[in-house]
């Protein structure tokens, strides 16, 4: 046996999974502030400080899904029926607030209809996917290659306060990026909302932390018996650290690093999720041995990414490059 | 309303709602973003501003057009995985790296590149600014490569084993992506997708040359989506004749459903041109026929023998009535297509190619012909497939997820509600882009610095405005 290839795609579909939720992160919680900054020209700005990376962004959802459909079908046609509900809503939601980004141009008399598309898509998609981030903690049953449980089985208030915490999340992920990039009121007034959002994502974060072992044995296993224990001790303290690191780059008013501190925390926040589900892919119920597509499979696709992932990261840093720095309210649309 | 429907048909409504929607985007905008290369590139050679002004013009829309085929593209991805489960489980081994290719080397491409292209002129320079139109382009085209790659594998399935979980296992990668019918299927939905973009890219010139604000640019575009009609349109006759053949190889069922061929034909059968099929009585009622043409056509002899569905058992057969029909409306677009080209020729022969408003009128009627023809060759594929999903595989009633049929109806209906109403305002604001093509600045200046360059409609344009005439 060479190379463990089911590992190694489990850890490509995470790597995914962690960049959509960290750049359209920030970008749907620049929607979910929307509603917020009531001036047109600063509601303009929000949205150019996003929209030429926006569909870059959501292209790594597309690989998500598309990469467990080729790697690992059984979690893909298990943890889809599973989610049925939340995921549609979710669909429906980016909808509405990727299309806001051209139409929200095409119109003075609806223009406001499109605002709230896109504060409301935005806010939606956020909420779903943070039900479905919960729904999956909780577990999915799977018998005879199939969800085995009921449709409504991710309505609980574990999905609800994940789905509301996500939400929150995001909106310090966007805050903080309004934070680097733009200047004047709206950096100001994003300031104080990363404040804001800072201290409910950490209360949130304690929460779920001690929640969360509660929900299956599996996970106080991991978080409490050696040699993953470790990171209990370690990955809290990163998670302070950040926190401090984030609070003190508002308060002495650099640009960029509260946004990298919000940046780490998600990163850590999402290793640490990965640490419980190990080695499950569906938890509890589907190893990542279990629901790998054969080795042909798994090999091809790999030759792939093993080349065009770099050059994907290259080009897509380009891209931000390109529209690095401070927003020009100036610098119009196309 | 929904009482008789069960979760399999639901389900099916819904990919088809769905996935016709999305193909009315990509069907534009893979043909758009290769134009925007042509007219960039042509400005960057002429240097004529009127190149430009197009591209900005088509740009704004291509944006929007883009933007809805990106969010309705997503809903795709998701759907095999939320209604289709099952069929994720046995056939993502084989189509789920196809589709991950495209992800890969086609959407993140497109994505990456368009906000240059959309935003970064000022930024990056002419040079680069071209390169990320170029990649835009070349991502709309590898990304048809791949899904219909996937799409044909379903249809002609090669390259796979079974394993013993029922899962559809890759042996040869080249047999899978090379099936027997992607070739095919893959330049006729390319040539399809460029003769669309011509369509409305002369449509929209013809209008305005009717209404003779701007003819300059009006009659640029004119011409250039005429020369391409005249081109593409017989091209993809004779691909789609290619095509037929090779359907007729691989799923002869659904070339007797297309043709109409309820029976048997020993020695030779009828070409049916139109009349009411009849599933029933199992012939089709007021045909009008050309004898033996269909053998002609479809083995190149008079006499050949043909099947028909009555050597397919009941249960295999797909539904007649659809697929006769879409085939139909398909192909007769095809030849006012190929009509359109030819008037469009016979008038730049003649110099009447700015000034004939029938053929403007002409033009502008076939300005959405292109998606109509698109969405009915789908279906004839799509359905002509049934009842299998993978064909001769795997059933499409074993195919979806164990859904309870409320909840698919659900989510149908809030997919239809959506979509008309996101999809029915882009489409209001496209139109309204399409109008307003500003006043030509130069219009009434002369024909100076434009009579210098010989090879474009531009002198010919100018000369009606300065007043002298040049014959084409
Ligand atoms: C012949 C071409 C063609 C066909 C048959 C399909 N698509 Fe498509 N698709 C494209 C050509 C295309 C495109 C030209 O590449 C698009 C259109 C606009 C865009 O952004 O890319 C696109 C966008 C697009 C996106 C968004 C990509 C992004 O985030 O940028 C997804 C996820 C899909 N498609 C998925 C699908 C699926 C699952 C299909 C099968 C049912 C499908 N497409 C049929
Ligand atoms: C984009 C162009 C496409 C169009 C317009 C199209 C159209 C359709 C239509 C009309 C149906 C319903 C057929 C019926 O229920 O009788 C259908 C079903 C289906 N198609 Fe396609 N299709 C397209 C591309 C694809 C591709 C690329 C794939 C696979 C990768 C695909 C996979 C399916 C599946 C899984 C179903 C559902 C099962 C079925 O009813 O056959 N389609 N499609
Ligand atoms: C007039 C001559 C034409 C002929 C003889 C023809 C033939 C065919 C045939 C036989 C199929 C079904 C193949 C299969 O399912 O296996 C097909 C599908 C299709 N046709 Fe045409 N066609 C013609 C014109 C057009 C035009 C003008 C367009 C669009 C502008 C078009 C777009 C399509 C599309 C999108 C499909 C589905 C994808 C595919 O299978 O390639 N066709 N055509």
């Amino acid at each position: 046996m060479a190379l463990d290839l089911p590992f190694i795609w489990a850890a490509l579909i995470a790597f995914a999974v962690l960049a959509y939720v960290v750049l359209d992160g920030f970008d749907l919680g620049v929607g979910i502030l929307f509603p917020f900054f009531r001036e047109e020209e600063e509601r303009d700005t929000m949205m150019n400080s996003v929209a030429p990376v926006w569909d870059g962004n959501e292209t790594w959802l597309v690989l998500g899904g598309g990469g467990l459909l080729a790697v690992f079908p059984l979690a893909y046609a298990t943890i889809l029926p599973a989610l049925y509900a939340p995921l549609i809503a979710m669909l429906l939601g980016l909808i509405f607030r990727g299309v806001a980004f051209e139409y929200r141009w095409r119109t003075k008399r609806a223009k406001w209809v499109w605002d709230w598309a896109f504060a409301g898509g935005s806010t939606v998609a956020a909420f779903a996917q943070g039900i479905a981030l919960g729904a999956l903690v909780q577990g999915i049953p799977v018998a005879n290659r199939a969800y085995a449980g009921g449709w409504w089985d991710w309505l609980t208030p574990f999905s609800i306060a994940t789905g509301i915490a996500l939400v929150i999340g995001y909106g310090l992920l966007g805050s903080t990026w309004l934070v680097m990039r733009t200047s004047g009121h709206i950096a100001q007034n994003a300031r104080r909302f990363a404040y804001g959002a800072g201290a409910a994502t950490l209360v949130a974060i304690g929460i779920f932390s001690l929640w969360t072992p509660f929900l299956k044995p599996l996970y106080v296993d991991r978080w409490f018996t050696f040699p993953t224990a470790v990171f209990s001790v370690i990955v809290p303290l990163l998670v302070v650290l950040c926190f401090y690191s984030l609070f003190r780059g508002l308060r002495i008013r650099h640009d960029s690093q509260p946004f990298l501190s919000a940046l780490a925390i998600f990163i850590l926040a999402y290793a640490g999720i990965g640490i419980s589900f190990y080695p499950y892919i569906v938890p509890t119920s589907v190893t990542i041995w279990d629901a790998a597509a054969p080795d042909e499979s798994l090999g091809f696709l790999l030759v792939g990414a093993a080349i065009l992932v770099p050059i994907i990261l290259a080009y897509t840093g380009y891209a931000y490059w390109v529209f690095r720095g401070k927003m020009d309210p100036e610098e119009g649309y196309h | 309303m929904f009482e008789h429907l069960d979760a399999t048909v639901l389900a099916r409504m819904q990919f088809a709602f769905t996935v016709s929607f999305h193909i009315i985007f990509p069907a534009f905008s893979i043909g758009l973003a290769s134009y925007l290369a042509v007219l960039e590139g042509l400005y960057l050679w002429t240097k004529k501003p009127v190149y430009l002004e197009l591209f900005d013009f088509w740009k704004t829309i291509f944006a929007v057009a883009f933007g809805m085929g990106v969010v309705s593209g997503i809903v795709m991805a998701y759907q095999f995985g939320t209604n289709w489960s099952v069929f994720s489980d046995k056939a993502g081994p084989v189509i789920g790296p196809l589709m991950g290719y495209e992800v890969l080397s086609a959407f993140f491409l497109e994505a990456g590149f368009l906000g240059v292209m959309l935003f970064g002129r000022k930024r990056v320079g002419p040079g680069l600014h071209f390169f990320a139109t170029l990649m835009v382009a070349f991502g709309t085209l590898i990304s048809a490569t791949w899904i219909l790659a996937t799409n044909s594998w379903m249809q002609t399935p090669a390259g796979f084993a079974m394993n013993d979980k029922g899962q559809f296992i890759p042996v040869d990668w080249w047999q899978v992506i090379f099936n027997p019918s992607f070739p095919y299927r893959f330049v006729h939905m390319v040539l399809a997708a460029y003769l669309t973009t011509a369509l409305v890219v002369g449509g929209v010139g013809a209008y305005h040359l009717l209404r003779r604000t701007a003819p300059l640019r009006a009659g640029t575009m004119f011409s250039m989506a005429m020369g391409m009609i005249a081109v593409v349109a017989p091209l993809q006759i004779l691909a789609g004749d290619q095509h037929g053949l090779n359907t007729l190889e691989h799923q002869p069922a659904k070339v007797m459903a297309m043709e109409g061929h309820f029976q048997s034909h020993p020695d030779g059968a009828p070409l049916i041109l139109f009349g009411i099929p009849n599933t029933q009585e199992k012939r089709v009622d007021y045909a009008i026929e050309i004898p033996k043409a269909s053998s002609l056509i479809l083995k190149h002899d008079l006499n050949a023998p043909l099947a028909g569905l009555d050597t397919i058992p009941e249960d295999k057969q797909p539904p007649v009535e659809i697929i006769f029909w879409s085939f139909r409306i398909m192909v007769g677009l095809g030849f006012a297509m190929l009509a359109l080209g030819i008037w469009s020729l016979y008038s730049r022969w003649h110099g009447t190619l700015y000034q004939s408003s029938w053929l403007h009128r002409f033009a502008l009627a076939m300005g959405p012909a292109g998606f109509v023809a698109v969405l009915a060759g789908w279906v004839t594929t799509e359905v002509g497939r049934q009842p299998y999903t993978v064909y001769g595989h795997l059933l499409t009633a074993e195919s979806r997820s164990a859904i309870a049929a409320p909840a698919v109806a659900t989510s149908l209906l809030a997919f239809v509600v959506v979509y008309f109403l996101v999809f029915g305002a882009g489409t209001f604001y496209i139109l309204r882009l399409m109008k307003r093509l500003p006043r030509d600045a130069d219009a009434h200046l002369g024909d100076g610095p434009i009579r210098s360059a010989g090879i474009t409609p531009a002198p010919h344009l100018a000369a009606q405005h300065g007043g002298a005439h040049h014959g084409a």
